[in-house]
């Protein structure tokens, strides 16, 4: 039953992905976002879902992905140093050659060098438990922000651009209909990517020992489970995918900055973790629902809190932390257990019921 | 290399430090306050400060003196804190720590962004005309606003540690924070204890951030570095230590101003937060030697 379900959803997100910008090409944008934020949701929930470890630093690696992607771009085919100290007047367009090989090489350094980073930093703060590591994780986040504003080659607070879609005889390159279709199919198959490589990640002996961590670190660690390695190799995959949805994101947005695009602490950072407790922690579909109905209220309802969407997000965040901490699939597991797989007795529930509401 | 070569620049940066030390000093109480309390990390700490100095400012644009602000300031955040508190934050008291930390963090993003409204994003300060004490041939200024926040943060911090002894409030909140189960069972009312604990931390957020408006600048934005230096302020001397966090809140402040000279203003924020990570760092493999972690 569970089963059968789940394979539905999958056909359906699959056939959605594939279909909707050819439906909806006005929303190429935000459809894309919305892949982007699932990664970010599912990625997220790896620490702060399963593993029990609430962190605010993933950005970090968003924002790293971005700059190492655009850069490893440009510098392919140009001088770094020369396009941003142009900022963007002077034009530098690549050729479809130069593109094409500078992009996956791009994208790649932006998996690999946070998920090295992420090794590295996670042996250090993943030490930390509980609020330590939430504050300590918000600390990393927001320090890079502002260390990035003095990075010269990388424009400093003024940001840089990314390369430009090729052209071919002044015309857009058709490929999958053009620059913004192909990012869009981009992060798109970076989600079923991120979301297959999840859930064989948690039905495996890892997801298990993740879930132990959370339930309880120091008897996992007494029952003999290196739960450091543990930690760091988690910490490492989401690094690994959220800098490859950083370095997408940046030549989906075309313009890279500090503290507002690439280490945006305050809008993404409070977004991914918003989406996973929407949707329900430690879920693996949880996420998803999450950011699906999150970048759906943020779109329609966006327009409307002109100059207030800040305020709109603070109160948003207070409501579903204080009304909703167990979040949708939380909800779902409480009311109908049966759709988990969970064989119910009717009658003994019933009696449970009444037991809770006696007391 | 500058410092060694100009030594009255040290104590220049000493100075300023302890001054402004002393008033992260009282933010951080009003965090170990709320902390040790309801075990509760207000996120939005720095929010209220920075609140607090802007009602100070509007007082001062009023054409009042901005010292007659204090207690407006202390008045205003002792009455929103209470608010607070008894729309949002006693449904967290209890709950999972994270929860806390972010309902807060919602509540901060709220009160920064209708600061940016109301009182606009440009750098304000309220002036006070103190003027300026020159020493050793000018060659060290201090201005005597800082002096004066100096000695009013001292004299609130003594202030509220002598209520917490002597007043019947004092004495409840002092003996929830030991055991809130046995205190509710000796007839305490806990929840009000929390709400008036919740509020006296605001009112003292409220008073701390007067004395910013008039020592320094304010901007709707410069919230979450002074909830991180409490933070900072408040694991270096320990939960319930309170001597401890006058004196780190001293030494970070002092900290802070000899960095500012050595790599520069525009890193204060940067310098603020990887400290945060240093310390944090250092104190867990400290106690990861002895196989246990930060409580």
């Amino acid at each position: 039953m569970k089963d059968k379900k789940e394979f539905t959803a999958i056909i359906a997100i699959i056939i959605a992905g594939i279909f909707l910008p050819s439906l909806m090409p006005v929303y190429r944008v935000q459809l894309s976002e919305l892949w982007i934020f699932m990664v970010f949701a599912s990625t997220w929930n790896i620490q702060g879902g399963k593993m029990g470890y609430n962190t605010f630093g993933n950005i970090l690696f968003f924002g790293l992905g971005m700059y190492i992607c655009a850069s490893t771009q440009i510098s392919y085919a140009f001088d770094l140093a020369e396009w941003t100290a142009a900022g963007g007047v002077k034009t530098f367009v690549h050729t479809v050659k130069q593109y094409f090989i500078g992009l996956p090489l791009g994208l790649l350094l932006a998996g690999i060098i946070p998920a090295l980073i992420a090794g590295f930093l996670g042996s250090l703060i993943l030490g930390l438990r509980g609020h330590y590591f939430a504050i300590g994780t918000l600390g990393i986040g927001i320090a890079a922000g502002e260390f990035a504003t003095s990075v010269s080659i990388w424009g400093g607070g003024q940001g840089m651009t990314v390369p430009v879609w090729p052209k071919v005889d002044g015309q857009d390159l058709e490929i999958l209909g053009g620059g913004m279709n192909f990012f869009y199919y981009l992060s798109f198959v970076l989600f079923i990517i991120t979301f297959f490589v999840l859930r064989w990640l948690f039905s495996t002996r890892f997801g298990l020992i993740l879930t132990a961590i959370r339930d309880n670190e120091d008897k996992a660690e007494a029952m003999g489970v290196p739960t450091m390695r543990y930690k760091v190799s988690g910490w490492v995959v989401s690094a690994f995918f959220m800098g490859i949805a950083g370095g997408i994101y940046g030549n989906i947005n075309g313009y890279i900055e500090p503290t507002e695009v690439a280490f945006a602490g305050a809008t993404f950072g409070v977004y991914m973790v918003l989406m996973t407790i929407l949707g329900g922690k430690g879920t693996l579909w949880g996420p998803i629902i999450g950011a699906l109905i999150f970048q759906v209220f943020k779109e329609f309802f966006w327009t409307f809190f002109l100059g207030w969407q800040l305020v709109a997000l603070g109160f948003l965040i207070v409501i579903i932390v204080t009304f909703f901490p167990e979040g949708i699939m939380g909800w779902l597991r409480n009311n109908k257990p049966e759709w988990f797989g969970e064989v119910i007795d009717h009658k003994a529930r019933l009696a449970q019921v009444k037991i809770n509401t006696d007391d | 290399m500058i410092l060694i070569q100009a030594p009255f620049l040290n104590l220049q940066a000493l100075l300023d430090g302890l001054m402004v030390g002393s008033i992260f000093a009282l933010v951080a109480y009003g965090m170990a306050l709320v902390w040790g309390v309801m075990n509760i990390i207000n996120v939005a700490q720095g929010e209220y400060v920075i609140l607090g100095g802007y009602i100070t400012f509007a007082v001062y644009k009023l054409g009042i003196h901005p010292i007659y602000g204090m207690p407006f300031s202390f008045l205003f955040l002792f009455i929103l804190g209470y608010i607070l508190y008894r729309i949002i934050v006693f449904r967290v008291v209890d709950k999972d720590m994270f929860i806390s930390i972010l309902a807060t963090f919602g509540i901060s993003i709220m009160i920064q962004q209708f600061m940016n409204m109301i009182f606009g994003s440009q750098v304000e300060t309220a002036l006070t005309g103190f003027g300026t004490i020159f020493l050793f041939d000018h060659n060290i200024t201090l201005a005597l606003v800082k002096v004066f926040s100096f000695v009013v943060s001292i004299i609130g911090a003594i202030a509220v540690i002598y209520f917490m002894k002597i007043s019947k409030l004092g004495r409840a909140i002092r003996a929830t924070a030991q055991n809130a189960r046995a205190a509710r069972i000796l007839g305490v009312d806990t929840e009000k204890v929390y709400a008036y604990t919740y509020a006296i931390n605001a009112g003292l957020c409220g008073l701390a951030g007067s004395l910013v408006a008039m020592t320094y600048t304010l901007h709707p934005y410069i919230g979450l570095p002074y909830t991180v230096r409490s933070f900072m302020i408040v694991i270096i001397a320990g939960l319930g230590n309170i001597p401890g966090v006058l004196a780190s809140g001293l030494g970070l402040g002092a900290l802070e101003e000899f960095s500012a000279y050595l790599i520069g203003q525009e890193f204060r924020i940067g310098f603020i937060f990887s400290l945060l990570v240093i310390i944090l760092v250092y104190r867990s493999k400290k106690l990861a030697k002895k196989r246990e972690y930060l409580k």
